[in-house]
């Protein structure tokens, strides 16, 4: 993103009036909501005092907008600070003033301008079948224009479960063939951000990320953020402290939900879902689905939709290697504690206080049987 | 010449819109047509699922109104097996729906729809001090309207333009002689809409507290799944109680300082368009903000009635059980009904997409056969309108005093009557009055919430029949609501404790519907037949209009699938 002559965030930032104390702390903000040391300080001062707006353009696809609705939902740093400061969000048919033809001239503008440069951010899916027929936009098809739009981006952003995996249009029967970006687009640096929607700060996390370091975060194997999705939610979940007691929600508005218990065996999803909702929260850190009595429904893993009903309970949940997680990332969880979940909770629990971890699991993620109701 | 002028992308819209709109020689639309380009198939996706999911699917059909469709799905759930939920459920559904309400209309008004009225570039011009004047007249009590708090706005604004990458705002269509504000107000506006934006994120929180998340809080059949206990700490208490009494008090400020004042005063610079946009004058509403059951709606703060013709002096009583009232037509929509018919009632819907349009890309479309995913739905026949403004006509029209007295404060103000509601302006403006209304309903109802539980009532779920074997073998439900963007209905038909037909008509199907058989435009269509472009390329006409009706498209594009029917093939020609 260099040689555009073009003015860094802190020049835009000053130029507004903002001084330099207020700038030093808006850096420091953003490296707090990407989890950096304060030792991690000064490289993001210098990344906002030197890069120019990076051109985004954001297409939409097949889906409902929560994507959208979510980012801007960002408590740090706040949508308007990105939208102005951060980026150049010079395609958004949710957000942009000019419509129709004036829209579509400026896509075309940015793919010219900046071959190699721009960031694409892909919400919602293409569907494949007849011909793409099921979304189209100028005339011509979401696919064709999902396609045309990537061959000179830089990188892709997959917001959501949509764009990351598939989502509800791709649910079973998936009539209109809907298919997420990597499943469409093979050639670029493809980011998966799951989640139905996203956690707001996980979106705006990645965006500074990338404007930050210049370069996408570490992936994991399925193209996720490792920062956001290395760890399940039933690992950190505060309710976790129940499931080991083996105090349970029984039934909606029994005296364990009152008192907050665990959600496991009204489905809670936590224990088969990668996501940051029981540590970062959602709406600045205000409660997430298990905290306001609701299990999790697993909406960032591909499927999730075909895994249920939602309500019935996860069953034969591989106990070995159980912590294992995405990239081995559980091996960096030695010393903790481990439990097993659904056939397996009765004799883990009978072995309370003996179930240490057996290190390093199989790189596969844990498998989730098919419900069988018989066995709940 | 005719003239067509296509408009595709709709932009600061939910989902994909194309309008096109044929000009006489003059330069007025005098034929319109909407067409949804989008369609996912969510019906098809819920036949034989368990119907105590549905809510979740259905939920996914839009984020932007997110909850809207998951609270119509538990209501039809629970109303097709009969369970009536408890009184703190309904109470806490009122207060996500009406919070849900306040949050979709400030940001439909200054972030999707303000962009036609405001000049953004204009800004640059305006003098900070005459501004501040304007504003501290226009909201006296609103505490940001300082001289320097409109420079430095100015200034981020100056600097964002010079830098070159003007972003969301580049290629619009500043300076169009349609813009009528003077520059300072173009500022206070901006500023507000800057405002706007940072408070958005805060009264969803009310969705966080009980739903878990925002957007897509949870719902649950029967209830709310969020626990009420006076005595702990680990569900619903005192404390997030207080939180939601704070949050409803921070809105009340921003719709009766910041939305209603904006809205009034650039309302006062646009007179020519309360005669402009009007359209069918037919108007429906479901009604909702139940206060005794989802089953007496006599008793709905939103009266349920239906206005044809304008005829504010008659209520129509509606059903949406009868067969013969509510009914959806396919003629000119990408659809197929088998036996060549082309109307059915939402139980006995049977859809197959057919898309017969022209292979993309494509120029233009053909108003003589199909051209909509979006079907054309009807009430006895006649193409409705429905949205913010039915629901203020109605309830002026049902006599109840609190929309009467909304409406004659505001057009007194603005020295109009009544009439002047049946427009372009009068959409967007009905908006705001129910916001108005919305937000001390809000308050109304958390106190409801709090004198419940005072009287010793905690319970928020019904769970008797949670089991799916105490339910009927075969039985059908409807769940009928009034949607940030209008009436909302999904019914659905449930056999062997399994979904075997599920339909949503959604606000949008409505407004957005193409002609029917009949040749009747729908409510989009309509309302821009006589509007006058004064740039066909640079169609801020057809925007005002069109977002008035604040369009979701992912929510109008859908179908149902009988059991065991096929999708159709597609027709590509």
């Amino acid at each position: 993103m260099q040689g555009s002559g073009r003015p860094s965030t802190y020049d835009i930032l000053r130029a507004h009036g903002v001084d330099r104390r207020t700038f030093l702390k808006f850096c420091t903000q953003s490296a707090a909501a990407l989890g950096l040391s304060a030792a991690m300080i000064p490289k993001v001062v210098e990344a906002m005092e030197k890069k120019p707006r990076i051109p985004v353009l954001w297409l939409h696809g097949l889906e409902c907008t929560c994507c959208s609705e979510s980012f801007i939902r960002s408590s740090h740093p706040i949508a308007q600070d990105i939208i102005l400061n951060m980026i150049s969000l010079d395609y958004d048919d949710t957000l942009q003033a000019a419509a129709g033809e004036q829209c579509e001239e400026i896509r075309k503008k940015v793919m010219k301008d900046y071959p190699g440069e721009y960031l694409l951010a892909v919400e919602g899916n293409a569907p494949t079948n007849d011909g793409g027929v099921y979304c189209t936009v100028g005339g011509r098809t979401f696919l064709d224009i999902l396609q045309e739009s990537a061959a000179g981006a830089k990188a892709i952003v997959a917001w959501g479960s949509c764009a990351s995996n598939g989502c509800v249009q791709a649910a079973k029967p998936n009539p209109t063939g809907a298919k997420p970006v990597y499943k469409l687009i093979t050639n670029k640096p493809i980011i998966n951000v799951p989640g139905c929607p996203p956690i707001a700060e996980v979106m705006t996390g990645v965006l500074t990320y990338i404007l930050t370091f210049g370069a996408l975060p570490e992936l994991d194997r399925q193209g996720r953020p490792k920062m956001f999705y290395a760890q399940r939610i039933h690992d950190k979940c505060y309710r976790r402290a129940f499931f080991d007691a083996g105090q349970f929600v029984e039934t909606w508005d029994d005296d364990g939900a009152k008192k907050g218990w665990c959600l496991y065996k009204m489905g809670c999803r936590g224990p088969t879902t990668y996501n940051s909702c029981s540590t970062f929260k959602w709406n600045c850190g205000v409660s997430f689905p298990i905290g306001s009595g609701h299990g999790c429904i697993g909406c960032s893993e591909e499927n999730f939709w075909d895994n249920g009903p939602f309500y019935q309970r996860l069953q034969n949940i591989t106990a070995p290697g159980i912590e294992a997680t995405p990239d081995e990332i559980g091996k960096t969880l030695v010393g903790l504690s481990a439990v097993g979940v659904g056939a397996h909770l009765v004799s883990t629990l009978a072995r309370k206080g003996v179930r240490n971890l057996q290190g390093k699991g199989p790189e596969t993620e844990p498998v989730v049987a098919p419900p069988d109701e018989k066995q709940s | 010449m005719m003239k067509r002028v296509v408009v595709d992308p709709v932009t600061r819209i939910e989902g994909h819109l194309r309008v096109e709109a044929m000009l006489d020689d003059k330069g007025v639309i005098n034929d319109a047509m909407s067409s949804g380009t989008m369609w996912r198939g969510l019906e098809v996706i819920l036949k034989g699922r368990d119907p105590r999911d549905a809510w979740a699917f259905t939920e996914r059909i839009c984020g932007v109104c997110t909850t809207v469709h998951a609270l119509a799905s538990v209501r039809a759930v629970e109303n097709a097996v009969g369970i009536t939920i408890p009184k703190n459920a309904e109470i806490i559904r009122n207060i996500m729906y009406l919070a849900q309400t306040v949050q979709d209309h400030v940001i439909h008004f200054y972030h999707l729809h303000a962009l036609d009225w405001v000049d953004v570039v204009s800004a640059l011009k305006a003098n900070p001090a005459a501004t501040a004047a304007l504003a501290q007249k226009v909201s006296p009590s609103w505490p940001k309207s300082s001289p320097g708090y409109f420079a430095d706005i100015q200034g981020t604004l100056k600097k964002f333009v010079e830098s070159g990458q003007l972003g969301i705002f580049q290629n619009a269509y500043w300076g169009h002689p349609a813009y009528k504000l003077p520059a300072e107000a173009n500022l206070m506006a901006v500023a507000h809409y800057l405002e706007a934006l940072q408070w958005q994120k805060e009264i969803v929180k009310i969705h966080t507290v009980f739903g878990g998340k925002n957007p897509h809080p949870n719902y649950l059949v029967g209830g709310m799944a969020s626990a009420i206990s006076m005595q702990g700490d680990n569900a619903i208490n005192m404390e997030r109680l207080d939180y939601v009494r704070g949050l409803i008090q921070d809105a009340q400020v921003i719709v009766e300082q910041l939305y209603l004042p904006d809205l009034l005063a650039i309302a006062s610079f646009y007179p020519e368009w309360t005669q402009i946009g009007g359209g069918l004058g037919n108007y429906m509403v479901y009604g909702d903000v139940p206060q005794n059951g989802i089953g007496d709606p006599s008793k709905f703060r939103i009266p349920r009635g239906v206005i044809l013709n304008k005829n504010v002096a008659e209520v129509l009583p509606l059903d949406h059980a009868d067969p013969a009232q509510i009914q959806e037509s396919i003629s000119h929509s990408w659809y197929t009904y088998p036996d060549g018919k082309d109307a059915l009632h939402p139980w006995d819907g049977v859809t197959e997409p057919k898309y017969t349009g022209p292979k993309p890309p494509y120029e233009q479309l053909n108003e003589t056969g199909a051209y909509s995913w979006v079907k054309s739905p009807r009430w006895k026949g006649h193409a409705m309108e429905v949205g913010p403004l039915a629901r203020v006509l109605v309830g002026f029209a049902s006599g109840r005093t609190e929309y009467k007295d909304v409406a004659t404060e505001a057009l007194g103000q603005l020295k109009l009557p009544i009439t002047a509601m049946f427009s372009t302006l009068g959409r967007t403006a009905a908006r705001g009055l129910e916001t108005r209304l919305s937000v001390k309903w809000l308050l109304d109802e958390y106190d409801r919430l709090v004198a419940n539980i005072k009287s010793g009532d905690t319970t928020t779920a019904d769970t008797s029949k949670w089991d799916t074997s105490t339910w009927p073998a075969d039985c059908k439900g409807y769940g009928a609501e009034e949607a940030p963007r209008g009436a909302l209905c999904h019914w659905i038909h449930i056999k062997d404790k399994k979904i075997f037909n599920y339909q949503a008509v959604v606000p949008s199907t409505w407004n957005a519907s193409p002609r029917d058989a009949q040749g009747q435009r729908g409510a989009y269509e309509a309302a821009l037949i006589g509007t006058h472009m004064v740039d066909p390329k640079r169609p801020v006409e057809i925007l005002r209009t069109i977002h008035s009706f604040d369009p979701c498209l992912a929510c109008a594009t859908h179908v149902i699938s009988p059991d065991g029917s096929k999708l159709a093939e597609v027709v590509v020609r």
